[in-house]
């Protein structure tokens, strides 16, 4: 195992090496750094030509000049961009910048195409699997940058004009309704009667749902409320039990509730006085606590078999406590719409916040979250069909083997067969998949991030390869190549590590 | 007494069903019928190759072909340089119902240009980065691919460890290095410079097949008939590979021209006067609010392209892949069931019995389908 990883090592320093011996002279020859100046009419133009060979020691042929920049480089130096600003710093606020955008969206996109994944292999050959693999078709084939500008458009321009005035339009209503009734009908399948009578139930809870939030303008002034809370609580608890444990483990669904009657019952103290005046760390101590208790909850009262119990509670802590930071936000949102800076258009198309906004841990949460929402979407339609396609394609590989015959032969419920020994085992190949697009989050995503104006590594990269400038091309490529390698590696341990049919020497 | 013959009846039945069914699928056809006939099975993947052959045929005829100074003018009143007078403020003529093209039917720019002749050479400029990238990166992934598969030892580890440098570099970010500076030598030079770098995929797949098919009898038959390598490599094992070939340079092809659009959209792609769809779209998204046509049209055009060729590849995947059934749907299936019921009772329950050992239809279907998980296949997964 260890000679395995070191030698991986040493073969990927080699590559890694070439690879960016390689990158260095093709931006070395990509164009002439002082092309600006060549261009400008300064009368100190010849001594700024000349600082700037100077700086960039650009008056060393490219193969050499890589070996200064490589000498920089184990100095920890990434050298200075064009303009004269540390390479390093630039990298530094990139990072976070990209960090912010891309870990999320990545989050979101794989738990959403894993799960469609799922439901679209389990209902294989349905309406809704035909539906799933044309659209994901679809989301393979689109341009981003077209996407991004649509979204710019319908999804912040538009959708800030309605929120002036949010009442939703009767036509609208019908057709959501109708939409999400076919939808509701597909996922659960059955025979004709069941799946009308899906159809009806659903159409008509969302009809309900929307023509409430429209004519209490909800979206104006959005509230969850202690009833809906409660039960979105308990309904959590009851969900993530069956789903983690099965409703039969009665000390799981008992402790689960005990979890969110607890979340009901902290919901006044929490919103009146120990969520005011929040800062980060205390909102991250505050989520630990939250999945801590809720596990130590469990582990009371799970004995003789605590590990499923404490995982099923803690999720259903985490959850709950989640819903209450919602619903702080929430009331903070016409706070943050209506100010000043603001002024009414909440959802953002460029940068990643607002100047000169102010205010409170909870309006810096909802600007940050306004100005992420769009690109975030971006990302998700793109990176989403790919996880769709292969989680279906691997747990219907799973679905095939014969353990399966053997746990249902055995008896198992279907709850059992699917989450323990159909959907632990399709995971294994998508870890690959996964640690590749972990290792890609800090490459940022090149071309959301320009159409976005979000600065971040894309943006970095895109800018300096405009204007010719080789050290923070090459910053990025560092950066990026290393991770993908690295996370390469850690791809293939995970693999050796899930699945012990393989090994590693 | 009676219920054993039937059961007997039943076997033969079943087994004659099987066998037929089997062989009508395949009797007396060369491969290559084969995989034709379940290609155009796939519904999706010949429409998309007609639509595609129709956009194909629309975009090289309509405003004619300009490469490297010949000019052939097509039937097309206006060319993507030629400017106009505006009409009625550029708005597209084009109406579905009664169906009339008009003058403008994609409408025109702000200086009045033509869009549907612009729009159209795009179409040409990525249609072609498409091909010839695709013939490029095909053409040195399956050699790389198949001397490593096939040489094995050094030659193996130098030719994978050169991929590896390049599967490094991210494609956008090669492709952005060099088409900041070939971009302005044109659409093919582009596609070349794509090809260049788009081959690590094709090459780590055929170097896989590769590996497997050198073991089988059938090469060692060529060899100890005294074959050469390049005889066995070409003759004898790529003909065998050709599935894995063909549907990856069909996802490579779809690939290149999402690429080559969101290069020129950067900036590093075609460059001005000359045109294509990334750039279009480029070049006009501030003028969405006003002229969303400009925005639309050139859209439309890649997304139905990269579409189709997507759904070819599935069509040629389910083709090559001999583990592709065409199975019924789940309510066909229901329907068959209930029309076999009013068969004798007792017939239908002895075959019962003797087939439960045997894969019963809705085992097959589950059979189907099951792709295994390439990781090589998203090692580069769409542009962010």
């Amino acid at each position: 195992m260890a000679s395995f990883i070191i030698r991986r090592l040493i073969a990927s320093i080699f590559v890694l090496f070439a690879a960016t011996f390689l990158m260095y002279l093709l931006t070395a020859y990509s164009g002439d750094p002082l092309e600006d100046l060549r261009q400008s009419n300064a009368p100190n133009k010849a001594e700024l030509m000349e600082a700037r060979t100077k700086l960039l020691n650009l008056d060393v042929p490219p193969p050499l000049r890589y070996f200064l920049w490589l000498g920089g480089l184990f100095r920890g130096d990434f050298g200075i961009s064009i303009q004269g600003q540390p390479v390093n710093a630039l990298l530094g606020n990139a990072i976070t910048a990209t960090l912010t955008l891309v870990t999320t969206a990545t989050i979101v996109a794989i738990v959403l195409g894993i799960t469609v994944g799922i439901v679209s292999a389990l209902r294989q050959y349905t309406g809704f699997d035909y539906t799933v693999t044309l659209i994901s078709f679809l989301f393979f084939s689109l341009p981003i940058f077209w996407v991004a500008v649509l979204l710019k458009q319908y999804g912040a321009i538009q959708l800030n004009n309605w929120l002036g005035d949010p009442v939703i339009a009767i036509p609208v209503i019908i057709v959501v309704s109708i939409l999400s009734g076919l939808i509701w009908m597909s996922l659960v399948g059955g025979n004709w009667r069941r799946r009308l009578t899906v159809l009806g139930i659903a159409a008509v809870a969302t009809g309900a749902v929307l023509a409430y939030l429209s004519a209490t303008r909800w979206f104006a002034d959005p509230s969850i409320g202690i009833v809906v809370y409660s039960a979105l609580a308990l309904g959590t608890a009851v969900g993530v039990t069956a789903i983690s444990t099965g409703l039969r483990n009665r000390k799981a669904l008992y402790a689960s509730l005990i979890v969110a009657v607890l979340g009901i019952a902290l919901y006044f103290p929490m919103m009146n006085y120990i969520l005011n005046g929040m800062t980060l760390w205390f909102f991250v101590v505050l989520a630990v606590l939250a999945v801590v208790v809720s596990g130590a909850i469990g582990w009371f009262m799970g004995a003789p078999d605590r590990a499923p119990v404490v995982r099923t509670t803690a999720i259903v802590g985490f959850i709950v406590a989640g819903f209450i930071a919602l619903e702080k936000y929430m009331s903070y949102w016409q706070l943050y719409a209506n100010s000043s800076r603001v002024r009414g258009r909440p959802i953002a198309t460029v940068g990643a916040s607002t100047p000169g906004l102010g205010g409170n841990f909870w309006v810096q949460g909802i600007d940050l979250y306004t100005h992420l929402l769009l690109p975030t979407i971006a990302i998700i339609l793109i990176s989403f069909a790919s996880y769709t396609r292969y989680s279906r394609a691997s747990l219907l590989e799973v679905m095939n083997q014969d353990y399966i015959r053997t746990a249902r032969a055995k008896g198992l419920t279907q709850r059992t067969v699917i989450v323990r020994h159909a959907f632990r085992n399709a995971l294994i190949p998508i870890t690959t998949i996964i640690a590749f697009d972990v290792g890609a989050i800090v490459g940022g995503a090149v071309i959301t991030e320009t159409v976005f104006g979000w600065t971040g590594m894309g943006r970095l990269f895109v800018t300096a390869l405009g204007a010719h400038d080789p050290n923070p091309v090459m910053a990025f490529f560092v950066v990026t190549g290393t991770l993908a390698v690295i996370f390469n590696l850690i791809a293939d341990l995970v693999y050796a590590a899930l699945d012990p049919r393989i090994k590693v020497a | 007494m009676n219920t054993t013959v039937t059961k007997e009846e039943s076997l033969d039945t079943q087994a004659l069903s099987e066998i037929s069914i089997e062989q009508k699928e395949t009797e007396g056809l060369s491969q290559g019928q084969i995989v034709r006939r379940r290609f155009f099975r796939h519904r999706a993947a010949l429409v998309s190759m007609i639509v595609l052959g129709f956009i194909i045929v629309l975009a090289f005829t309509s405003v004619g072909v300009s490469l490297w100074g010949l000019r052939i003018p097509g039937w097309w009143q206006y060319t993507w340089t030629e400017i106009p007078p505006k009409v009625n403020n550029g708005v597209p003529t084009l109406s579905l119902w009664p169906l009339q093209f008009g003058d403008h039917p994609f409408g025109q720019d702000e200086v009045g240009r033509d869009i549907f002749a612009v729009v159209m050479r795009g179409t040409q400029q990525s249609i072609m980065v498409m091909v010839i990238a695709g013939v490029v990166a095909t053409v040195i992934g399956v050699v790389i691919g198949a001397l490593a598969g096939y040489y094995r030892k050094w030659t193996d580890s130098v030719l994978m460890r050169f991929t590896d440098i390049i599967i490094t570099i991210p494609l956008i970010v090669i492709g952005s290095v060099l088409g900041n500076t070939f971009g302005n030598l044109g659409a093919a030079v582009l596609g070349v410079v794509i090809g260049l770098f788009a081959w690590t995929t094709m090459a780590r797949l055929v170097r896989g097949e590769f590996l497997t098919l050198r073991e089988r009898e059938f090469v060692d038959a060529a060899r100890v008939s005294g074959a050469r390598d390049r005889r066995i490599i070409f003759r004898h094992i790529l003909p065998n590979a050709v599935g894995v070939i063909v549907v990856n340079a069909t996802l490579l092809m779809a690939g290149a021209i999402l690429l080559e659009s969101a290069l020129s959209f950067l900036g590093f792609g075609v460059q001005a006067p000359d045109t294509s769809l990334g750039k279009i779209v480029s070049d006009n998204q501030a003028a969405f609010s006003t002229r969303p046509w400009l925005f639309w049209w050139p859209g439309i055009f890649i997304i139905v392209i990269a579409l189709c060729i997507n759904f070819i590849g599935d069509g040629l995947r389910d083709a090559f892949d001999p583990r592709q059934k065409k199975m019924p749907s789940e309510r066909a299936m229901a329907r068959a069931a209930r029309a076999k019921k009013p068969l004798s009772a007792t017939a239908i329950d002895e075959a019962a019995l003797t087939v439960s050992d045997a894969p019963d239809i809705t085992d097959l279907a589950r059979a189907t389908d099951n792709s295994p998980v390439d990781p090589d296949d998203v090692a580069r997964g769409p542009e962010r």
